[in-house]
């Protein structure tokens, strides 16, 4: 599939911006990060200002953002629906959140802050969902693609809120979930790519066309000789010597070495540990493109079975 | 719910089509399918086959569906065009109909009136011959023709000369009722709609269907048996066949006794000047051997012939039948399955299975029809009894040098079954048959000044007598058809024209006059070489072919060559007669014909081709198309369409003669003639009677019938020729005898190929060059979707084949260490080509082939230069030569020794990879075409609605 | 809809069945799929480039070839391919709008092209890759199965079959109800073993491709009275010499 830059774009904001206001809104009623409202007013914020971005950037995806209103209809069925009504919906406990935060009221603040992190929890799970439920894709189809949603979403999150917190000199449960959160993905993210290289194909060139009860089936011509839309849409291919170096990067730079860091920042504190804390962050969230890349740029679509066969 | 897709689609169910809608007939290739163009506000809508159309039955193919691109290409040509700049720049001034007119009346006057030789007119892809044929014959120059001969004219001379009818679109298998049809080298056909059609009637009642082809692509992806056979040697293989259903003795003897020369005898006495001729009685009539009563006429209605062994006449010559020599030849051991196995790329077993197959539908499942038929001996016969195996083939036979004596070798295969126009097996379409040959020898000798020529120019010669030559046996036409280079050369040699008069072989000429035919490209066997000799020029700076006129409706390759451009129309906005005088829409239901009237008016300063010739004829003073007073004698195309008469009675259309239009083939002109088309959805036919519809060549009421309407000239039985006299005349010259001889470089030639029986020989390339360092023959297909170079400014079209690729076998591939999508070099002895590589399962393995005609020279067709066809699509023709290897004397055409028929398909390759920096781009790249005045911009995007505002 | 509807008491499951045995690959019932839809329901189907690099535009009926098995045992096959208007068709229920939809009364899978927002989700949702992005106009098309020719009150009841259906020159695309055991297109489905693309799916699509046929069995070789392999010219010939034979 191809990797657009968009949808890439807003999964990895909106999951990071949802993950910040989940854990915002967990800890702060239990007294695990800083209490004023100038900090959870700027968490707020960003994690709203995270979440808006992503939406934002993913209507460009559109081909008519103008009737992108049209989406929140069909939520009994449809999971992009339902992610659009449970982000819109999300946005009124989150403001109702920011507000009580910033005036002061604890109660509402830690009701609204409940029904936000819930509404986040939900959006990314239908996030996930839109991916998960499209059979013709095995590398989405695939029980741990909505959890690694939730999952990198809530450790990109926390990484966020470790480093507010830290900015704020609180930064030690944040950073530790953070850092938990981090290895729980490295864990999921490696146990996902082996199941899924160990998956078979959900159909072969022989199935798609029905033909392989006489043999081996191999594309002869294409139907046209220049490319079009689904080949430039879901034929996008990159080579398994990069796939695999990416993997790495994946592995090393956006879990394990932020993990590190974050259990490392912990222990060194001050100035130094906060910006270890934010070096972790940006790797997380620089880690996670990556990912995001690779979901889509590893992501074959059946249909290219037609184009290409097998191959 | 809120919004409900379902509830709120506003679907038009029943909107009308269009606003009108006319019936004409498609011109996307030269299948001649009938259409129904719907019209919307004066735009076209729809195009759709029409039902009641006796070719495509409402069908239409991938190019007839994609009309409306073609219609509304911003590369149709906008105006009549000057040269401006020097030959090939490009540069052109747009002008006047007027001034156009009179700069071709002056070149073309000047030359009729000092040696109208010097006029070459020759046409392309059209279907006009009739017109204009008689055009060139009343300009006085034997320099015509159109494209058959670089075509298929094996095929035609093959047939014509043997049964009395072809393959190619002149006939068709028995769909209805064949149980077993055999297909070799056809991968499109000019039939192209009733040949799927037809497959997949064949099919759907379970017939076999084998197709002899090195490319499983197309049919023969649908057939059930494909015979991926090795280019050029189909000859070989069907002369196993006809050695197994000889040894085997599963021959039709009856039929080869009643319908066949099989029984007349052939004079053996060699060295003789009658050695090889038929022995004739006073009268002239041939002679058979019959059991009881010795030598009589052979078309004694109760004769009793013997077809094998040795005889003496009275007058002490010696005689063996026709059959005695052609079985002789053929149970040779040289056409044993075992001999020719290995050259054919198939085991024996094969070719024997596939006799035995061949011989057990024909012998043990004949075909009954209970029809009731009167033979030409007068006897009534209860029902029509056929051999329901059916032939056909195409240019995989025809496009080879040895094609003629192939094609001939399948029609005796045919006739040894009893499986010509006989139920269920091959079949004549109307106005076939004819006689053998099929009429006077062709028009040329003579020419003088301000006078026309008589007769037809493409014709058919019966001896040495009849060609086109000087005593000393040089070629009287530029082209050097008919004379002993090609004496079967019934449709010229269009592939050897603009390099001869380069050469000024035999002579140069003054006037180059083409018409649809893109002979600076894809229809050149050597592009580049065609272009240097378009644009050579003499000591003093002068082109050596002074002048070029040319009609296309496009912006072609060939445009920029020409001196003088004249626009034509498209189909859609023209009159055009698709006649029974040229190449009609008969069946082997019976004749029929056709019309185009336009349904679209031009918008653009163009004329129809047909109208422009009527007219130049009138300016020039051409008897036929000027009254007594010198003045035009016809208004206009559709004026001459219904007035003109070839002979008394006889126009370009058969249906609605006579005054009141009641009359068929023969009568009076009738003004309302096209009306009656038009009302019949611009066409005719005429359906014959069941008794007529089998065995025509001696179906007494059919010929009797096809007489009367003027189809054949006597009612005669039409004898098939197993042995070939002509071709034995022409032997005889060779070694010495008549008054007119072959010189003397050609007498080994002309002895050796115009033999009377067919025979099996490697193609005259591959024998005239050391062909082991090109181990690979190489062909085109013509791609279903494409129609040669015109298909490519459509823009639907070229989506679907925008760049072609060298097909390999994979096992080849890997043999040679090459793998899918290298690019490669593509040598021949004649140049060198680059493509990129394609691998498949069904390829011949020692051949490689592509596409036809999909490359495409940058700037031309109004596509911009980095178009794919430029870049990414080849021409084959770049490494094929129209002129035979170097050899001593007087350079020789790369064609059939017989016909001249242009051997594209003898070509030999080698195939290398290319260096890393090399990939990417085809090479030659000639440069990018600079494109005519005032043409049309193009689109970045095309969003076609007819009903639409957004178009 | 967007979630599929219950189908209609006596509804129908109109579809194509594409005959792989004699579809020779012309590409007709794409060419005049397109001329049909240019100007049809969901027109325009832009070209973009479309005398330039880079041709592509929107066809809702593209045809491949391919070969299956190797070498000469193998077959090569044309394969037209389009929408094949599934019973469970993700296209339709993974879309947010509702512009996709599937009918109830006969089961033609449709955008309405009015409502949809481009978000392509129903591309990445069909295997079959029969969704046709317009990129010009930002919305989603696809073959609507003729829905303006198949009930198109001004077409002669003959030709009120899809424009891919009533083109083409080899009989290999038949049109009807599927639903219906009894209907023409049921029974050829039976009798050809007619089959889905990709049953795995499970996206249960209403058109059915034909099998290439088996190839009849060759005969099993030269009849009993074959002569000897390297028989004499003479002996033939001699038969003949014998042979009494009349006109
Ligand atoms: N390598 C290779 N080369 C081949 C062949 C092959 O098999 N392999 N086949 C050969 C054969 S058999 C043939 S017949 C030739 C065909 O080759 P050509 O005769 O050159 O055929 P086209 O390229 O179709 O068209 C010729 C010209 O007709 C113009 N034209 C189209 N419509 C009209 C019209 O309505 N009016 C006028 N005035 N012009 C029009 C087109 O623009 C084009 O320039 O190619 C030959 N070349
Ligand atoms: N769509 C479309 N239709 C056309 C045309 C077109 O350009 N496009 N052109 C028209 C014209 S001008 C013509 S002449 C006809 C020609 O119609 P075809 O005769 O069908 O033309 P080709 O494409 O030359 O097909 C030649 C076939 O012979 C095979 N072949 C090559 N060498 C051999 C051999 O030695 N033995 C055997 N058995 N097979 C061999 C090739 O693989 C190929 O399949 O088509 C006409 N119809
Ligand atoms: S075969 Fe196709 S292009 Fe040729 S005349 Fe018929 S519909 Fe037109
Ligand atoms: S029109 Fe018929 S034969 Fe041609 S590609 Fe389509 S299905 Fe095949
Ligand atoms: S083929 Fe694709 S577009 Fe058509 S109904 Fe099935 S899933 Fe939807
Ligand atoms: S692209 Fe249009 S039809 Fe497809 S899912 Fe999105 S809104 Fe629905
Ligand atoms: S049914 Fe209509 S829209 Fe669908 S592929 Fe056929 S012609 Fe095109
Ligand atoms: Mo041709």
């Amino acid at each position: 599939m191809k990797p657009a830059a968009s949808v890439i774009a807003f999964t990895v904001a909106s999951g990071a911006g949802y993950g910040l206001l989940f854990w915002l809104a967990l800890l702060r009623p239990l007294g695990l990060v800083p209490q004023g409202a100038w900090f959870g007013g700027v968490a707020a914020v960003l994690a709203l200002a995270l979440i808006t971005a992503g939406l934002l950037s993913s209507t460009t995806h559109l081909g008519r953002p103008e009737r992108a209103w049209r989406a929140f209809s069909q939520w009994r069925s449809s999971w992009l629906s339902r992610e659009g009504v449970a982000a819109v919906a999300t946005y009124v406990p989150a403001g109702l959140f920011f507000l009580s935060i910033v005036a002061g009221w604890p109660v509402l603040a830690a009701v609204s802050g409940l029904l936000a992190a819930a509404g986040a929890a939900v959006t990314v799970w239908c996030t996930g969902m839109i991916y998960a439920s499209l059979k013709p894709i095995k590398e989405w189809h695939h029980p741990l693609v909505t959890p690694g949603y939730m999952l990198f979403g809530a450790f990109t999150g926390a990484a966020l809120l470790a480093v507010l917190a830290g900015f704020w000199g609180m930064d030690g449960v944040p950073a530790a979930i953070a850092a938990v959160l981090g290895a729980l993905g490295f864990a999921l993210k490696r146990a996902y790519w082996r199941s899924v290289d160990a998956t078979p194909p959900v159909a072969t060139a022989e199935s798609a066309t029905g033909l392989g009860s006489i043999g081996q089936v191999r594309p002869l011509d294409p139907p046209h000789t220049e490319t079009n839309y689904l080949l430039r849409e879901m034929g996008f291919r990159i080579a398994r010597v990069h796939a695999a170096r990416l993997r790495m990067i994946t592995l090393g730079g956006g879990f394990v070495a932020p993990a590190l860091l974050l259990a490392l920042a912990l222990p060194v504190g001050g100035w130094v540990g906060w910006l270890l804390l934010a070096l972790a962050a940006v790797l997380a969230i620089a880690g996670m493109l990556v990912e995001r890349w690779l979901m889509f740029a590893q992501a074959t679509h059946t249909v290219t079975l037609y184009y290409r066969g097998n191959a | 719910m809120p919004d409900d897709g379902a509830r709120t689609d506003r679907i038009a169910y029943s909107t009308p089509v269009g606003d009108e809608v006319k019936t004409t007939t498609c011109y996307m290739c030269a299948c001649r399918c009938g259409i129904r163009v719907h019209l919307k506000d004066g735009r076209v809508r729809y195009i759709e086959g029409n039902p009641d159309h006796p070719v495509n039955k409402g069908v239409l193919c991938g190019k007839g569906s994609a009309g409306i691109m073609t219609q509304y290409s911003p590369a149709r040509l906008q105006a009549p065009l000057k040269r401006v700049g020097p030959r090939g720049s490009g540069e052109f001034a747009e002008i006047s109909w007027d001034e156009a007119m009179e700069i071709a009346t002056g070149w073309l006057r000047h030359v009729r009136e000092t040696d109208p030789r010097k006029l070459a007119f020759f046409t392309g892809r059209d279907q006009s011959q009739s017109l204009t044929g008689f055009w060139a014959a009343q300009f006085g120059t034997p320099n015509f023709a159109a494209h058959g001969g670089f075509c298929s004219v094996n095929m035609a001379a093959g047939g014509l000369y043997t049964i009395g009818g072809s393959f190619w679109e002149f006939g068709e298998p028995d769909w209805e009722h064949a149980k077993y049809f055999m297909i070799f080298g056809v991968a499109e056909d000019h039939d192209s709609n009733p040949i799927k059609t037809g497959l997949a009637a064949l099919k759907q009642r379970g017939a076999k269907v084998v197709s002899v082809n090195p490319v499983r692509t197309g049919y023969s992806a649908v057939a059930d048996e494909w015979v991926g056979i090795r280019p050029g040697t189909d000859g070989l293989f069907i002369m196993a066949l006809i050695h197994e259903l000889l040894r085997l003795d599963r021959v039709d003897g009856e039929f080869l006794v009643r319908y066949t020369n099989a029984p007349w005898l052939v004079v053996r006495n060699p060295g003789g000047a009658d050695d090889g001729l038929f022995a004739r009685d006073a009268e002239g009539k041939p002679l058979a051997w019959d059991r009881a009563r010795g030598a009589i006429a052979a078309d004694t209605a109760d004769l009793s012939p013997v077809l094998a062994g040795e005889f003496t006449l009275e007058d002490g010559r010696r005689v063996q039948p026709a059959f005695h020599l052609m079985a002789e030849r053929y149970l040779g051991e040289d056409y044993a399955p075992e001999a020719v196995a290995e050259r054919c790329g198939m085991p024996a077993e094969r070719i024997r299975r596939l006799a035995a197959e061949v011989a057990d539908v024909a012998f043990n499942q004949p075909l009954t029809l209970d029809i009731p038929w009167t033979d030409v001996w007068g006897r009534r016969h209860e029902t029509m009894v056929g051999r329901p195996v059916a032939f056909h083939a195409m240019r995989g036979i025809s496009a080879h040098s040895n094609g003629f004596h192939t094609c001939r070798a399948l029609h005796i295969l045919q006739m040894l079954l009893g499986a010509v126009d006989t139920p269920g097996s091959w079949r004549y379409k109307s106005p076939f048959p004819r006689p053998i040959p099929p009429g006077p020898g062709p028009a040329g000798k003579g020419a003088k000044p301000n006078t026309p020529l008589a007769g037809n120019i493409l014709s058919f010669p019966s001896g040495p007598e009849d060609l086109l030559v000087e005593a000393d046996g040089t070629p009287l036409r530029i082209d050097h058809s008919f004379s002993w280079e090609a004496p079967l050369g019934l449709h010229g040699m269009m592939h050897t024209v603009i390099g001869n008069a380069e050469k000024g072989d035999p002579y140069k000429i003054d006037t180059l006059f083409m018409f649809m035919a893109n002979m600076a490209w894809n229809s050149a066997m050597n592009p580049m070489e065609t272009i240097r000799c378009l644009t050579a020029q003499d000591a003093d700076g002068e082109y050596v072919i002074p002048h070029v006129i040319y009609s296309d409706a496009y912006f072609s390759e060939t445009v920029p060559y020409a001196d003088l451009i004249l626009p034509d129309t498209t189909y859609l906005e023209r009159w055009d007669a698709i006649s029974l005088l040229d190449r009609p829409i008969g069946s082997s239901h019976g004749p029929g014909d056709a019309i185009r009237q336009p349904v679209i008016k031009p918008d653009r300063d163009v004329r129809p081709f047909q109208e422009v010739l009527i007219e130049l004829g009138a300016r020039l003073g051409l008897p036929a198309f000027v009254k007594e007073d010198g003045s035009p004698k016809f208004k206009d195309y559709p004026d001459y369409i219904v007035n003109h008469q070839r002979m008394p009675g006889v126009g370009p259309l058969a249906g609605w003669r006579g005054e009141d239009g009641a009359k068929k083939g023969v009568g009076e002109p009738n003004k309302d003639q096209l009306q009656r088309y038009i009302d019949n959805g611009c066409f005719w036919r005429h359906h014959l009677a069941p008794e007529e519809s089998y065995f025509k060549h001696a179906n007494a009421t059919y010929l009797a019938n096809a007489k009367a309407m003027g189809l054949i000239g006597k009612s005669d039985q039409i004898v098939m020729q197993i042995w070939s006299e002509p071709l034995q005349k022409f032997r005889l010259a060779a070694e010495g005898h008549g008054a007119v001889q072959p010189p003397a470089h050609l007498r080994e030639r002309v002895r050796t190929y115009c033999d009377p029986l067919p025979f099996w020989y490697a193609p005259l390339e591959q024998q005239a060059h050391d062909t082991a360092p090109f181990p690979l023959s190489a062909v085109t297909q013509r791609p279903m979707a494409m129609y040669h170079s015109w298909g490519s400014m459509n823009a639907w079209l070229r989506q679907i084949h925008g760049s072609n690729k060298l097909y390999m076998a994979r096992s080849r591939a890997e043999a040679m260490g090459l793998a899918a999508d290298d690019w490669v070099w593509v040598e021949s002895r004649a140049g060198r080509v680059k493509a990129q590589l394609a691998l498949m399962e069904g390829v011949n393995p020692d051949t490689v082939w592509t596409w036809n005609a999909i490359g495409k020279r940058a700037g031309a067709w109004m596509l911009s230069p980095e178009a794919a066809e430029a870049q990414r699509g080849f021409l084959l023709n770049h490494v094929i030569s129209e002129w035979l290897p170097a050899q001593t004397g007087p350079r020789l055409a790369n064609a059939d020794p017989v016909t001249g028929q242009a051997a594209w398909y003898d070509l030999r390759v080698n195939v290398t990879k290319c260096a890393p920096h090399e990939v990417g781009t085809t090479d030659p790249l000639p440069a990018t075409l600079t494109v005519p005045p005032n043409m049309p911009e193009t689109p970045d995007i095309l969003r076609y609605n007819a009903r639409g505002e957004s178009a | 809809m967007t979630s599929l509807p219950t189908p209609a008491p006596g509804g129908k499951k109109l579809g194509l069945v594409i005959d792989l045995d004699t579809c020779v690959g012309c590409h007709a019932c794409a060419t005049n799929c397109k001329e049909w839809n240019a100007s049809g329901h969901m027109a325009p189907l832009p070209d973009h480039n479309p005398y330039s690099a880079g041709a592509e535009g929107v066809w809702f009926n593209r045809v491949h070839s391919y070969e299956a098995g190797d070498g000469e045992d193998g077959r090569t096959v044309h394969f037209p391919r389009s929408c094949l208007h599934c019973e469970t068709p993700a296209c339709v229920t993974v879309c947010p709008t509702g512009a996709s939809y599937k009918r109830a009364e006969d089961g033609i899978v449709l955008v309405n092209t009015d409502m949809c927002i481009g978000c392509q989700l129903c591309a990445w949702a069909c295997p079959y890759g029969a969704r046709e992005f317009d990129e010009d106009q930002g919305v989603m098309k696809k073959c609507t199965l003729c829905v303006d020719r198949i009930y198109n009150e001004t077409i002669p009841e003959a030709q009120r079959v899809p424009a891919c259906v009533s083109t083409c020159p080899a009989n290999a695309r038949h049109f009807g109800d599927l639903g219906d055991p009894d209907s023409a297109v049921s029974k050829l489905v039976a009798e050809r073993g007619g089959f889905e693309l990709m049953p795995e799916l499970d996206y249960k699509p209403v058109n059915r491709y034909l099998p290439p046929r088996r190839a009849p069995k060759p005969d099993a070789g030269p009849p009993k009275d074959a002569g000897p392999l390297n028989s004499q010219i003479q002996n033939p010939l001699l038969r003949w010499m014998d042979k009494v034979l009349s006109r």
